[in-house]
């Protein structure tokens, strides 16, 4: 399904070249779900955003389905089936709720199709449909559109950054939920770049990332144990920092 | 039933997103003269006997009527004046939709000046619909400038929804919004310029009545080289309070300029203005594409909602 050799990202801060991903090389199975971790500022969310193409490698292939999309833009990788959830999404001033999620579905939707992906993020629906996706929705709620905007419709590979920020307890259960139920249909792949140990606890794989490098990557048998039973590792999965 | 051009037709598709019907109450001004127009058993519509244009009655036992009253301008050359008084008697409910169209086939300058006044009565509920339009392949210029002027007596509703969306070369708007006590008013301001056209839009409401509010919300997008002036002012004469917002989409080389004035003449008068000019996010551009839309696309979806 995706495989990426030996990618690399660099940034330039003041005229000085500076590595964010260092020659990463990974695969993600079909109906895979992959857990990224690790500390932040390591290197995660870049390489997420490089694997939507939001930022082009400076070296490396990224190959989906057998075809190597390392220098398509982000709508070509998008209508090749992949689809993104931002850690932070934008508003949208003038758009509703429902508009922004037909956008996303490639379709007009009803409003009970729309009720339905709103209640799946555990948004009640009847107050949000014509709402704007301005200031006026707070954080939580962004987020939970925003995973509402890609769940709106079948993808090969989904891309969740930090998918759990900012969201509460009991909307946070519905989503794992959705997250089981996708991942058991094995229809779509899933990276997720999570610090819970909720969302880590249902992958298949696990890859740590740390200072762009990975640290680990394995079976989440072979993985996890190695990262609870760290002082360090648990600390850093419970607040993302080491 | 008159019978109407294919132009005519396409322009009211434009400008009359209800659906311009010749039935109820209705005028179809065109080319500078009435070339239809009906009452309804509540709305009466008169023509002026000093100047051009006409007078609409609309009794208190009117309740969620529609009077469609479009102007369409196909001559090239023409400069068309038109004064419209509305009056709206106590505990009507109306919707009125107006607009203007104008079509230039020719090299010289075509324009609309319409001059509205509404004398809206007490308890009186009315949505006013404007929208603005330009076509034609000509190169004479199009030309809008419509006055509106709104009395608001005790507890009287008006919506004023305006849009000018493509086609007008020049427009200069200018609205005066007089409110007495316990008047509410919402006005939604939407305008969208391109290549080299100018819009300048002065609106003035005097919050006069105790308990009096004002919401104006200004949304626009200049493009190309074009230009457009906001200045809109809102002044408390007694305890009331109004929210004036306006936000502007950037591109090209284009400019804009907002000039907001609050102006407090009461204690208890509380007034807020906002203001935000910027260019499309990058960000939002970014999440569209991500749904798979191109550049282009995704810019043309961030406008077509703003303006919405």
């Amino acid at each position: 399904m995706l495989e990426v050799k030996n990618l690399t990202f660099k940034v330039n801060e003041n005229g000085i070249e500076r590595s964010i991903v260092k020659n990463i090389s990974f695969e993600v199975g079909d109906g895979e779900m992959l857990v990224i971790t690790g500390p932040n500022g390591g290197g995660k969310s870049s390489l997420a955003k490089v694997l939507m193409g939001i930022e082009e490698a400076d070296a490396g292939q990224i190959i989906l389905d057998g075809g190597d999309i390392t220098s398509c833009d982000i709508n070509h990788r998008a209508n090749a089936g992949i689809g993104f959830a931002f850690q932070q999404p934008p508003r949208f001033k003038g758009m509703t709720v429902i508009r922004l999620l037909s956008l996303a579905s490639g379709r007009e939707l009803s409003r009970r199709e729309c009720c339905r992906m709103l209640g799946s993020v555990g948004l009640c629906a009847n107050e949000y449909i014509t709402r704007e996706v301005d200031a006026t929705l707070s954080g939580g709620e962004m987020k939970r559109l925003e995973i509402a905007t890609v769940l709106a419709k079948p993808h090969k590979l989904c891309i969740f950054d930090e998918p759990e920020a900012g969201i509460d307890l009991w909307s946070f259960s519905m989503l794992v939920q959705q997250f089981e139920k996708i991942h058991k249909k094995k229809e779509q792949s899933l990276i997720l770049i999570s610090h819970q140990e909720r969302i880590i606890r249902m992958a298949d794989r696990i890859m740590v990332i740390e200072d762009g490098r990975i640290g680990a990557i394995g079976r989440k048998e072979d993985i996890l144990p190695v990262l609870m039973n760290t002082e360090d590792s648990c600390a850093c999965m419970e607040t993302g920092c080491c | 039933m008159t019978l109407l051009d294919k132009i005519t037709e396409k322009i009211l598709r434009q400008i009359d997103e209800a659906g311009f019907r010749q039935e109820g109450a209705f005028n179809l001004r065109h080319n500078g003269i009435a070339l239809c127009h009906g009452d309804s058993e509540h709305i009466k519509i008169k023509k002026k006997e000093d100047k051009p244009g006409i007078d609409v009655y609309i009794d208190g036992d009117t309740q969620g009527e529609q009077v469609h009253i479009p102007v369409v301008v196909d001559a090239s050359g023409m400069t068309d004046v038109v004064y419209n008084d509305f009056f709206i008697a106590e505990g009507a409910d109306v919707t009125i939709v107006a607009g203007c169209g104008i079509h230039n086939s020719g090299c010289n300058e075509s324009r609309h000046d319409g001059i509205h006044s509404f004398h809206v009565a007490k308890g009186a509920n009315v949505r006013y619909e404007e929208k603005h339009y330009g076509g034609g392949e000509g190169s004479g210029a199009r030309v809008l400038n419509p006055v509106t002027n709104i009395y608001m007596e005790e507890e009287a509703v008006f919506t004023l929804d305006t849009a000018q969306i493509r086609g007008v070369d020049s427009t200069r708007r200018e609205t005066n919004i007089v409110l007495g006590k316990g008047a509410k008013l919402y006005v939604m301001e939407k305008l969208m310029t391109h290549d080299a056209q100018e819009a300048v839009s002065n609106m003035e409401v005097q919050m006069d009545g105790e308990g009096s509010s004002a919401q104006i919300i200004s949304r626009s997008v200049v493009k190309g080289s074009s230009s457009q002036i906001f200045h809109p002012k809102a002044v408390g004469n007694a305890r009331c309070h109004a929210h004036v917002q306006c936000d502007s989409i950037i591109m090209d080389h284009a400019q804009v300029s907002s000039i907001p004035e609050i102006n407090a003449k009461h204690l208890d008068a509380a007034i807020i203005h906002e203001a935000a000019i910027g260019r499309i996010n990058d960000e939002q551009l970014i999440k569209l594409r991500t749904m798979g839309m191109t550049e282009e696309e995704a810019e043309n979806v961030i406008i077509e909602n703003f303006l919405n």
